[in-house]
C-alpha cells in the first residue's frame, strides 16, 4: 500500500526521528530528572550537611511507596486504577512477617516467594472480578480495599511479626560506595527485571493497546479480557513486593494500610501516566514519589511547618495535571 | 437495548427479566426488601434488639453518612467523584469547634462554610475548566484541606476547641427517644437534593453530562457552569454533614469524618447510582446508607471484629455493583 511510498522519504532521516520520538515518549521522566537534579543542589545548599546519610534515609523511605506506585502504574497503563494497592500491602506484609516471625533465615526464602505468589493471586482476583461482572474498576477496587484490609486484620489484629534479617540487610546500608544507597539499587533491579521484558513483549504491548483503545485492541486481536486480568496481576505481584519492603524496612508488620492508595495515584499521575490508559512508564512515578519526598525533606530544613508540606504536595499534584491538561487541550485546539 | 436482546430476555428469562425490570426502573424497592430483610435478620439474631430507640439509634448515625453520600450521589451522576468531601466535613468541623468560645457559633458556622465553598469552587474550577479527573482534583483538595485544617490546628492550640451545644443537641440527641433530633437538619437536606435532582432543570443537566457529554454539549449546556455549582453545592453539603458527625462523636478532629469517606460512595454504589455517570439518584442512596449502617451495628453487636465487617462490606459492594451491572446491561 501507501506506505511503501511514504518510508522512503523518511528513511533517510530515520534515526532522527526515532532519537526524537524516543525523547518525547520519556521527555516526561527526563524533566523530573531534570527537576530532581535542581532539586537536590537546592537541598545540599540550603543544608550543607544533607549528604550520603541523606541520601540512604531518602532512598529507604521512599521504598514503599515507590513500589506502590509502579504497582498502581501498570494498571493505569491499561487504563485501570485499583484503589485496593495498599490494602494489598498491608495483607502481603502482615503475612510475610507472621510467617517469618521465629523461624529460620532459609525458611524466609520460601516465605518472600510465598508472599509474591499470593500478591499476584491477590491481584488474579481483583482482575477477574473486573473482567467478569464489568463493574468499573473503581468500585470493584473500591470495594476489594475493604476485603483486603479486613483480610490484614484477620492475620494479626495488631502490629507485629518479624523479618529475616537477609530481608532487612536488602535495604538497609550502602552498596560499593556510600553515595548509592542499596534500597534504590534493589527496587530498581526488580523494577527492571519484571518490567523491561513484559514491555518489550507482546503482552507489555497489549498492555499498552487496551489502554489506548479496548475497541481497536479487541478488533486486532488482543483478548482485551485476559489482558487486564494479566494487568492486575502485575499490579498485585508489584504491591506484594512493596508490602515486603514495608517488612523490609521496619522489620514488623501492620495491618492497617497506610496512604499508599491514594498517593500511589498521584504519584502515578505526575511521573506522566495518563489515567485515561496508554501512556507512560513505570520509572516516571518512581521519580515523582522521590521528588515529592525530597520536597518534604526540603522544607523540614527550611523548618517549614510539616502540614503546609501536605498543603504543597496536594498543591503541585493539582497544578501539574491543570497544566498538563492546559497543554493538552491548546494541541487538541491546534 | 435492542429490541431482539429484549425479545430474547422475555423469552427465555421471563420471571428474571420482571424481577430485573423493577431493578432497573425502581431500584429503591429492592433495596426497601434488603433493608427489611437485614431489620427482620438482626430480630432473628438478638431477639428484641429491634425497637423504636434501636431503628432512631440506626437513623442517627444513617443521617451524617446519608448526606455525604448525597455529595458523592450528585457528582457521581455527572461521571466524577468528590473525594474531598471526608477533608471539608472533618475542617468545617473542627473550625467551628475553634471558633465557638471565641468569636462566637455563628461567625464559625459562616467561617466553616464559606472554606468549604471556596474548597468546592477551586474543585469546580479545576474539573470544569481545566478538565482536571475529578478523582486528581479532589484527592489533591483533600490534602489541602487536611493540611491547612492542621496549620489551623497549631494555630488554635491555646484557645482550645469545644464541639458547640447547639451541634450535640443537633447531632445526638432524640425527642422522646424515638426521634433523632438530626432529622431537622436532614429532612430539609434531603427534600432539597431530591427536588433538585429530579424536579428542576439542573438536575437535568447533571443527568445529561454525566449520560453523554457530548450530546450535552452539542445541546449547548455549559457544562463548566453547572460542575462549578454541583462542586460547591457538594463542599457545602459535606460542610453540613461535617458539623453533625462532630455533634454525633462529640469530637473535633481534623482526621474525625476520614473513615467515612469510603462508606460514602458505598451507599451510592449500593443505592444504584453509577459511578459512569447519568444513572441513579438520591432514594436509593438514603437506604444504602441505612443498610450499611444496620450492617455494621449487626455485626458489632455479634461481636464481629472489625475484619470481618470489612470483608463483607466490600464483598457486598461487588454483589451489588455487579447485580446493577447485569440488569442495566452497562459495559
Amino acid at each position: 500500500m501507501s506506505a511503501a511510498v511514504t518510508t522512503r522519504p523518511e528513511a533517510a532521516s530515520g534515526w532522527a526521528t526515532a532519537l526524537g520520538s524516543a525523547l518525547r515518549r520519556s521527555g516526561w521522566t527526563l524533566s523530573l530528572l531534570g527537576i530532581l537534579a535542581v532539586l537536590l543542589v537546592i537541598t545540599k545548599t540550603i543544608q550543607p550537611t544533607f549528604g550520603a546519610a541523606g541520601i540512604q534515609g531518602l532512598a529507604i523511605s521512599v521504598m514503599p511507596l515507590a513500589l506502590a506506585s509502579v504497582a498502581q502504574a501498570v494498571v493505569v497503563i491499561a487504563r485501570g486504577i485499583d484503589l485496593s494497592v495498599g490494602s494489598m500491602m498491608a495483607l502481603t506484609s502482615v503475612v510475610s512477617a507472621a510467617l517469618m516471625e521465629g523461624r529460620s533465615e532459609g525458611f524466609a526464602v520460601w516465605v518472600v516467594i510465598g508472599t509474591l505468589v499470593l500478591g499476584l493471586a491477590l491481584g488474579a482476583v481483583n482482575g477477574a472480578l473486573v473482567v467478569g461482572t464489568r463493574v468499573p474498576d473503581i468500585v470493584v477496587t473500591l470495594a476489594m480495599l475493604f476485603v483486603w484490609a479486613g483480610c490484614a486484620l484477620l492475620v494479626m489484629e495488631t502490629p507485629g511479626g518479624a523479618s529475616a534479617q537477609w530481608l532487612r540487610g536488602l535495604t538497609s546500608g550502602p552498596l560499593v560506595s556510600t553515595w548509592v544507597p542499596k534500597a534504590a539499587v534493589v527496587m530498581l533491579l526488580i523494577v527492571a527485571v519484571v518490567w523491561i521484558p513484559i514491555r518489550r513483549s507482546r503482552l507489555g504491548l497489549s498492555l499498552y493497546a487496551i489502554g489506548s483503545d479496548p475497541l481497536a485492541a479487541f478488533r486486532s486481536g488482543v483478548s482485551v479480557g485476559r489482558t487486564k486480568i494479566f494487568a492486575y496481576m502485575l499490579t498485585g505481584l508489584f504491591s506484594a513486593v512493596a508490602g515486603l519492603s514495608l517488612t523490609a524496612t521496619t522489620g514488623i508488620a501492620t495491618p492497617v494500610p497506610g496512604p499508599y492508595t491514594l498517593m500511589s495515584v498521584a504519584a502515578v499521575v505526575l511521573g506522566g501516566v495518563a489515567l485515561s490508559g496508554g501512556k507512560g512508564g513505570v520509572f516516571g512515578p518512581i521519580v515523582a514519589v522521590v521528588i515529592l519526598s525530597l520536597l518534604r525533606t526540603m522544607m523540614t530544613f527550611l523548618n517549614v511547618n510539616t502540614n503546609l508540606a501536605t498543603v504543597v504536595q496536594g498543591a503541585i499534584l493539582v497544578g501539574v495535571v491543570m497544566v498538563g491538561s492546559l497543554i493538552q487541550l491548546r494541541r487538541s485546539r491546534r | 437495548m435492542s429490541v431482539a436482546d429484549t425479545a430474547d430476555t422475555r423469552r427465555n428469562w421471563l420471571r428474571p427479566s420482571a424481577w430485573a425490570n423493577v431493578f432497573r426502573e425502581r431500584p429503591i424497592i429492592p433495596l426497601l426488601v434488603i433493608l427489611v430483610l437485614l431489620v427482620i435478620l438482626s430480630e432473628l439474631i438478638r431477639p428484641g434488639i429491634v425497637s423504636p430507640n434501636w431503628a432512631a439509634v440506626m437513623v442517627r448515625a444513617a443521617i451524617p453518612l446519608a448526606i455525604l453520600a448525597a455529595c458523592q450521589t450528585m457528582t457521581m451522576l455527572t461521571g466524577g467523584i468528590d473525594l474531598s468531601v471526608a477533608a471539608i466535613a472533618s475542617m468545617s468541623g473542627f473550625v467551628v469547634a475553634t471558633l465557638v468560645n471565641g468569636p462566637g457559633l455563628w461567625v464559625g458556622i459562616a467561617v466553616a462554610l464559606a472554606a468549604a465553598a471556596v474548597a468546592g469552587l477551586i474543585n469546580g474550577i479545576g474539573v470544569g475548566v481545566f478538565r482536571v479527573h475529578p478523582l486528581i482534583m479532589t484527592l489533591g483538595m483533600s490534602l489541602v484541606v487536611l493540611g491547612l485544617s492542621n496549620v489551623w490546628q497549631l494555630e488554635m492550640v491555646q484557645t482550645g476547641a469545644g464541639v458547640p451545644d447547639l451541634f450535640r443537641r443537633l447531632g445526638a440527641s432524640m425527642i422522646g427517644g424515638v426521634v433523632p433530633l438530626s432529622l431537622v437538619v436532614f429532612v430539609p437536606v434531603a427534600a432539597w437534593v431530591l427536588v433538585t435532582l429530579n424536579r428542576t432543570g439542573y438536575g437535568r443537566l447533571l443527568y445529561a453530562i454525566g449520560d453523554n457529554p457530548v450530546a450535552s454539549r452539542l445541546a449547548g449546556v455549559k457544562a463548566w457552569q453547572v460542575l462549578i455549582v454541583l462542586y460547591v453545592i457538594s463542599a457545602v453539603l459535606a460542610g453540613i454533614a461535617g458539623f453533625l458527625y462532630s455533634g454525633l462523636t462529640n469530637v473535633a478532629s481534623v482526621t474525625l469524618v476520614d473513615s467515612a469517606l469510603l462508606p460514602s460512595v458505598a451507599a451510592a454504589v449500593i443505592g444504584g447510582t453509577s459511578i459512569l455517570g447519568g444513572r441513579g439518584g438520591y432514594g436509593g442512596t438514603i437506604i444504602g446508607a441505612l443498610i450499611l449502617t444496620v450492617i455494621s451495628s449487626l455485626l458489632s453487636s455479634l461481636g464481629y471484629p472489625e475484619a470481618v465487617r470489612q470483608i463483607l462490606f466490600g464483598s457486598m459492594i461487588v454483589f451489588v455493583a455487579a447485580a446493577y451491572a447485569r440488569v442495566t446491561n452497562e459495559t
